[in-house]
């Protein structure tokens, strides 16, 4: 399946490149945590979770880190392009164990060095309109 | 117990290299699930290649895998005083000089960048280098874990 890259000569600074919406549930908290080896019981456990303070289960920040990324690969379409990708994690996201939770992930052009052939890619990550990445930049390469 | 303090002289270290990860496709698959990835050059080793892959692609996340062997050699360090029940993710980040696809052996070494203390909790940088069979750097995976002061 062939996929286009987008033109980095077209690309405005502050413009939104891409948006989505990602249900995270108990479920992806589990698969991920098979997936990735953290099996930290904060992530699946609620009397663990409320035991130690929290307000309640919460997703993996690395779960949202790769969940938000995605988004960018979508819109660049080939994940190798992603060149440097760094968060940090400012406010942790619970998942209601019946409903899960939102996470609203927007893309936005922020710096483009045409030179370079390359562009940097905030990442602007929500749940309920408070962000819960801070500084959620990707350099994204068109080489 | 006492709460043991982060060791300054922490600053500096490093580890040594871990055995080598060997990337397995259907791993990359099941990471690539995990984080919701629909991208077919992280699935299907056909979409991989036909875009110039060797195999499939890993997700730009997915090596924290490697790297969290690396971490653990770290939070098992008595002498680095870091109590891992005071531990919280501060960053992440991720810098590649190529994707790593599946076939890939991966050997990661840690190294402490930076200890520093700000306002009672110890800050500790750990940048972990992860390279391929032939030595080549693949992506260094580093994280700011913030280690909690005395309550």
């Amino acid at each position: 399946m062939p996929t286009t890259t987008p033109d980095l000569n077209a690309l405005v600074v502050g413009d939104e490149v891409a948006h989505a919406e990602h249900l995270i549930t108990r479920d992806s908290l589990v698969r991920y945590a098979g997936a990735s080896g953290d099996f930290n019981p904060i992530h699946y456990r609620d009397d663990i979770a409320e035991f130690v303070g929290l307000p309640g289960v919460l997703a993996h920040g690395m779960l949202t880190m790769g969940i938000a990324i995605q988004t960018v690969v979508d819109w660049v379409g080939d994940p190798s392009r992603v060149v440097d990708y760094q968060v940090r994690f400012t406010r942790p996201v619970v998942v209601d164990r019946n409903d899960g939770t939102t996470l609203t992930v927007s893309a936005k052009a922020a710096v483009v060095e045409a030179e370079n052939n390359r562009a940097r890619i905030d990442v602007i990550a929500t749940v309920d309109g408070r962000t819960v990445l801070g500084k959620a930049q990707a350099w994204v390469s068109f080489a | 117990m006492n709460c043991v303090p982060v060791n300054p002289a922490l600053q500096g270290r490093a580890y040594p290299p871990t055995e080598p990860y060997l990337v397995g496709r259907e791993k990359v698959r099941e990471f690539a699930r995990a984080v919701f990835a629909t991208n077919p050059i992280n699935l299907d080793p056909v979409a991989a290649r036909a875009a110039g892959h060797a195999d499939v692609v890993a997700p730009p996340t997915f090596p924290i895998v490697v790297q969290e062997r690396t971490l653990t050699q770290l939070l098992s360090d008595s002498d680095a005083g870091i109590d891992f029940g005071r531990v919280v993710h501060g960053d992440q980040r991720f810098e590649y000089s190529r994707a790593i696809v599946a076939g890939d052996e991966l050997t990661a070494q840690l190294t402490v960048t930076e200890v520093k203390t700000l306002g009672g909790n110890s800050m500790v940088t750990a940048a972990t280098a992860i390279s391929d069979a032939s030595g080549q750097h693949v992506v260094t995976a580093t994280s700011t874990l913030v280690v909690r002061g005395e309550d």
